[in-house]
């Protein structure tokens, strides 16, 4: 602490200075007949929104200049409101400003702690009450309280259980099967190696299921897969990858295995898939192997041949979750 | 916002689905000539292909090779067609002025002649996509608004952005925005698959559909700013932009104005 | 008397016998409010609440919260036909048929962006003048507590219309509710009634967005401005204000003018930017459908920070005894947002534990004079700041000719490296600052004006300051660290050893400081 040596002295709270207003009569006039003005530019304001809203039409446009072609109706009714709130604020502050009292004045500040009589009264009080109900001695009306109110506090989550299913081994499952046909996305037609050139990409989903009529987001969320066709030879994969391509063209899941989003920003002149969200990056010639980002696995390959129609098909379900990682996935 | 409704959905005419049908399905068309609705005759042709030799002797083939075969900082144009020539010089993106960046679209250094007879010469040399004609590109007539928007949405939006402003790509490169693309320009980019782009076969994307994504696209170029200033329609980020800058800045900036003393 | 008058007496008499409201009424009618721009911050955030209340409730009247399957039917062309959700059909009504429907939507979005960033520098306001100290540790804490419920209300609003980029948003939290260890994929289920998305979700967050944390909020907000009426505004130091008054205006009539006025204000200009810009176009986006995706999904700007450090994560996903910890995810989703707003939450506490200083404290500080916490705030401001432009790294990249994976390297660099260089920046800039306060009252004001001295150099005039800045520069408090016995009374020595040596030598690093002037100095200098 520095109280032993002087320091310098507080010279208290400043004179009052006057304002014009306070002052001058005519600018207090002045002030008045301001705060009045923007008041009225409110209620002007309020009549432009009542107006917009009966009487332009939300067909109507037209040009503002350094805004472009603007809605009319959305335009005006919103500056309408704007304009009649912020009048009123502005208002109420200049009349605050220049016309109430601008004195400064002091209050005192009181200690927050209580007083000590009034500290040791409460703890006397507190113990006696605690005395009285025999908190103390009837242990086992305490005990058995607190197991009840216990309880009672955990028996909410219980109800709470009937929120969702359990995973069970939905979230390592996905509708495609050895077999199914891969069809466009949208659109589902299926699809023959030659409609593919070097360098396409097609969006695909399994063929529906017989009886249903479109894909359920729940299907797509898992579904997802991206064709893509390359020249055979940019592959650099081992035997069992490469067999799981047809003529360059190899699948991915389009779910990216970092977040969930879709995965389909595919970079013709590297061969590089991009996810949008997160910015992983992953190698389409070494499966999809991660070579950017967040993502810490490659996008789960689909196995695909052709059937005896000669369209492309899954040799067999993705052998491993599409999707973000969870705790037991790979169990 | 009824305004829109000039956005009138055409019913599909069925012989002529058919017809376009039939034209996606094969590989090479006849029909030569850019912009041109008259077929040219054979000695046009031929003269066409001697222009365009000429003119890729001269720009094209320092980086192209003499026989547009390619070399180390340019590809072979052998089969790439007259649709990828078209699309990259009538765009200027070739010839390239600066080799260290991405193509990008500018004035184009040539004429819509010579840009012609440059793309009849690459097609003379080998078979490949094609220019495709006024006709094949009704999209106003062909395609259907909503189904555009949602294949944009799949096929295109990943890259080019939900209302194709365009986006980022790895190691700098970039998705341009598709604003102001002639629907000729963007018909040959998805079936050429230029620079980072892949590839949309016409199996895949049916020429319908690509009618139906451009429509989509000049519907959501010309559309009005229904919101206010559409802050570039680039998702949250511009947003939290104006919040800082001028609606904090308006705020802050009316709080000093109400606590500061009168005179 | 007159009679409106007479009718106001009786009114106020009937009430008053009732209630015996008029003794509180009149102490609290002349409460003294300081004033100070600083100190309106708060009430933007108070004042955007009570828009997000008016205009979520309005919007309530035409959403459907519902993930059921419709055609839309609407008038917006390009989406006509569309399977969607009945949530995102009727979004799209409140936007085209209803009128100022999409300006009510428009202000309800633009006043939870205004809110949160009005939280975000009143919290920053507070800090840094150290108002979070004894007796405001609770409401320090309530604050912290707002701040993280307002990210959470903000991102369940964005995730409600159910267009391509909130569904995109939703995916990522159920991915980050999957990471979680041992329990992730059961909370996933549960909260959206199976596999994503699942039909349940929308309803169930909608009774969470407009009910729940509503209030919550309001209960909090309550005893936010409840402890600040009670224990009196805190002030800046100056002429006349000690730690045992509060100088300003009273309630009735200038501050009560002022603080409704204010509450207009920022109405209109919250009302101002729903009619001037666009937000949240979600007729652009589309329906979600997991298919699909956009360059540039990017989450609103209170969480662009996570977004960055989720982007910037390296790829780490150890597989142990067979189970996957996603790392990638859980280090930057929820370990260090949980670190940081523990530690913000725990701060007053974490400096009074090194200064030892259990008093009140009603005058602010002047942040230079409180370097080390200056400096502490600086650090996390840049973390923070690194963090939300890494989450807006594509459009930076678009925009600047840069590259996504350039901007990504410097982040992961930069969020290591750049904090403690700021920190040790600010921290000499802040005793640089003492010193030049120093300076200034012991020399006084340079005015520019040059004068021959008899020898012929020049020197330049310098005029004292007034008493009242003077008072200013020097009127804070210089305490010494706090001093820690290794050795107790009876010479043992006491337990834990290490943490205090650490308390030590944090109580030196935070009491750094440049000796403020004294008269003894100032006479001094008279003399020479």
């Amino acid at each position: 602490m520095s109280n032993e040596i002087e320091a310098i002295k507080d010279p208290g709270l400043p004179a009052h200075k006057l304002r014009q207003t306070d002052v001058d009569p005519k600018a207090a006039a002045r002030a008045e007949q301001q705060v009045a003005i923007l008041f009225l530019l409110s209620a002007l304001s309020t009549v432009l929104f009542i107006f917009s809203y009966f009487f332009i039409s939300t067909e109507t446009f037209i040009f503002i200049p350094l805004m472009g072609e603007q809605n009319a109706h959305q335009l005006f009714l919103g500056l309408g409101l704007a304009f009649s709130l912020l009048f009123i604020g502005l208002g109420a502050v200049h009349w605050a400003k220049t016309l109430m009292p601008d004195q400064e004045v002091i209050a005192h500040r009181h200690e927050f702690r209580s007083s000590d009589s009034d500290r040791e009264d409460f703890v006397k009080t507190a113990k006696e009450g605690a005395a009285a109900a025999g908190l103390g001695r009837r242990s086992l009306i305490k005990r058995t309280l607190g197991l009840a109110v216990g309880l009672v506090g955990v028996s909410p989550i219980f109800l709470l259980r009937d929120l969702g299913p359990t995973p069970g081994d939905e979230l390592k499952t996905t509708s495609w099967k050895a077999g199914s046909r891969l069809v466009t996305d949208p659109g589902d037609r299926p699809i023959r190696p030659e409609d593919l050139e070097i360098g396409s990409v097609a969006q695909t989903l399994p063929e529906l299921a017989p009886g249903k009529d479109h894909h359920s987001l729940n299907d797509i969320a898992k579904d997802a897969v991206l064709l893509i066709r390359l020249r055979p030879e940019e592959f650099n994969l081992d035997a069992e990858r490469l067999s799981w391509t047809y003529e360059g063209i190899i699948a991915f899941s389009k779910i990216c295995s970092h977040m969930g989003c879709a995965v389909a920003l595919y970079e013709q002149s590297t061969k590089h898939l991009l996810c949008p969200c997160h910015q992983s990056t992953f190698d389409v010639t070494r499966a999809a192997k991660v070579i950017f980002g967040p993502a810490a696995r490659p996008l789960p390959q689909l196995a695909i041949t052709v059937d005896e129609e000669g369209y492309l098909v899954a040799q067999a379900p993705f052998n491993e979750p599409v999707g973000p990682s969870f705790w037991g996935r790979s169990k | 916002m009824r305004s829109l409704s000039r956005y009138r959905r055409h019913r599909a005419v069925a012989p002529l689905l058919l017809i376009f049908a039939l034209l996606g399905i094969g590989t090479t068309f006849q029909v030569a000539g850019a912009a041109t609705t008259s077929p040219m005759t054979a000695e046009e042709r031929t003269a066409a292909i001697e222009e365009g030799k000429e003119i890729f002797l001269r720009g094209c083939s320092s980086c192209h090779g003499l026989n547009a075969e390619g070399g180390a900082i340019a590809p072979s144009l052998i089969g790439v067609g007259a649709a990828s020539v078209d699309f990259q010089v009538a765009t200027g993106r070739m010839p390239m002025a600066d080799m260290s960046q991405q193509a990008m679209r500018k004035t184009p250094i040539y004429n819509d002649e010579e840009v012609a007879a440059l793309a009849a010469y690459v097609a003379s040399l080998a078979p490949g996509p094609e220019i495709p004609s006024e006709e094949m590109l009704n999209y106003e007539r062909d395609g259907e608004i909503a189904e555009g928007g949602e294949l944009f949405r799949t096929n295109c939006a990943m890259c080019h952005n939900f209302a194709g402003q365009g986006g980022a790509l790895t190691q700098g490169k970039y998705a341009p925005s598709v604003m102001g693309v002639k629907p000729v320009h963007i018909y040959e980019a998805m079936i050429t698959g230029p620079q980072s782009m892949p590839v949309f076969s016409d199996k895949t994307l049916t020429p319908k559909e690509k009618l139906s994504i451009i429509k989509w696209i000049k519907a959501a170029e010309k559309e009005p700013q229904l919101g206010g200033v559409a802050l570039g329609r680039v998702g949250p980020v511009t947003e939290g932009l104006l919040v800082w800058t001028l609606g904090l800045g308006l705020l802050i900036g009316i709080a000093v104005w109400l606590a500061a003393k009168a005179k | 008397m007159s009679a409106r008058e007479r009718i106001a007496g009786n009114v106020a008499n009937y009430v008053d016998e009732r209630t015996g409201a008029a003794a509180w009424m009149k102490k609290n009618l002349q409460k003294v409010f300081p004033d100070h721009w600083s100190f309106m911050l708060g009430e933007i955030a108070l004042y955007s609440f009570v828009i997000l209340l008016l205009s979520g409730t309005f919007l309530t009247f035409w959403f459907d919260p519902s993930m059921r399957e419709v055609v839309y039917e609407g008038s917006y062309e390009p989406l006509k036909g569309l399977e969607m959700s009945a949530a995102y059909a009727s979004a799209l009504d409140i936007s085209f048929e209803v009128r100022g429907g999409l300006l009510m939507r428009q202000i309800h979005h633009w006043s939870a962006l205004i809110f949160m960033a009005a939280i975000v520098v009143h919290l920053l306001r507070v800090f840094f003048t150290g108002a979070f100290r004894k007796p405001r540790e609770f409401n320090w804490i309530i604050g912290v507590g707002l701040l993280t419920l307002g990210i959470v209300e903000g991102f369940l609003g964005y995730s409600l219309p159910d267009d391509l980029l909130s569904g995109t948003g939703i995916r990522i939290a159920e991915a980050i509710l999957q990471a979680i260890p041992l329990v992730g994929s059961y909370l996933s289920y549960f909260l959206f009634g199976g596999v994503f998305p699942g039909v349940t979700f929308i309803p169930r967050i909608y009774t969470l967005h407009i009910l729940i944390i509503p209030g919550i909020f309001l209960a909090l907000i309550t005893v936010h401005l409840m402890l600040v009426w009670y224990q009196k505004h805190t002030q800046y130091p100056g002429p006349g204000r000690t730690e045992k008054n509060v100088v300003g205006y009273p309630l009735m009539p200038v501050y009560m003018a002022k603080a409704g006025g204010f509450f207009f204000i920022v109405f209109g200009v919250t009302a101002f930017l729903g009619a001037v810009a666009s937000i949240n176009p979600i007729w652009l986006y589309g329906p979600y459908t997991p298919g699909q995706i956009s360059a540039g999904s990017q989450p609103d700007w209170y969480m662009g920070w996570l977004d960055g450090l989720v982007r910037m994560a390296p790829p780490i996903e150890p597989v142990i005894f067979g189970y996957t910890l996603s790392l990638n995810i859980l280090i930057p989703g929820l370990i260090i947002p949980g670190i940081l707003f523990t530690g913000m939450a725990l701060y007053p506490f974490i400096e009074q534990w090194i200064t030892g200083d259990k008093r009140e404290h009603h005058l602010l500080d002047r942040p230079r004079n409180a370097p080390n916490r200056t400096a502490l705030g600086a650090m996390a401001l840049t973390f923070m700041l690194i963090a939300l432009i890494n989450g807006g790294n594509d459009l930076i990249a678009t925009n600047f000719d840069l590259s996504i994976n350039q901007i990504m390297w410097f982040s992961r660099i930069g969020i290591i490296v750049l904090p403690p260089i700021a920190f040790i920046v600010t921290k000499r800039l802040c005793l640089s600052l003492q010193r030049a306060d120093r300076e200034l009252v012991l020399h006084g004001r340079e005015t520019g004006r040059l004068v021959m001295m008899p020898s012929g150099e020049f020197v330049e005039v310098h005029e004292p300051i007034s008493p009242e800045k003077a008072w200013l520069l020097t009127q804070h408090e210089q305490n010494a660290p706090l001093q820690l016995e290794e050795k107790d009374a009876r010479g043992v020595r006491r337990p834990g050893l290490l943490k205090s040596k650490l308390r030590k030598r944090f109580a030196i690093a935070h009491a750094e400081q440049v000796a403020k002037p004294t008269v003894e100095d100032l006479k001094e200098i008279e003399h020479h």
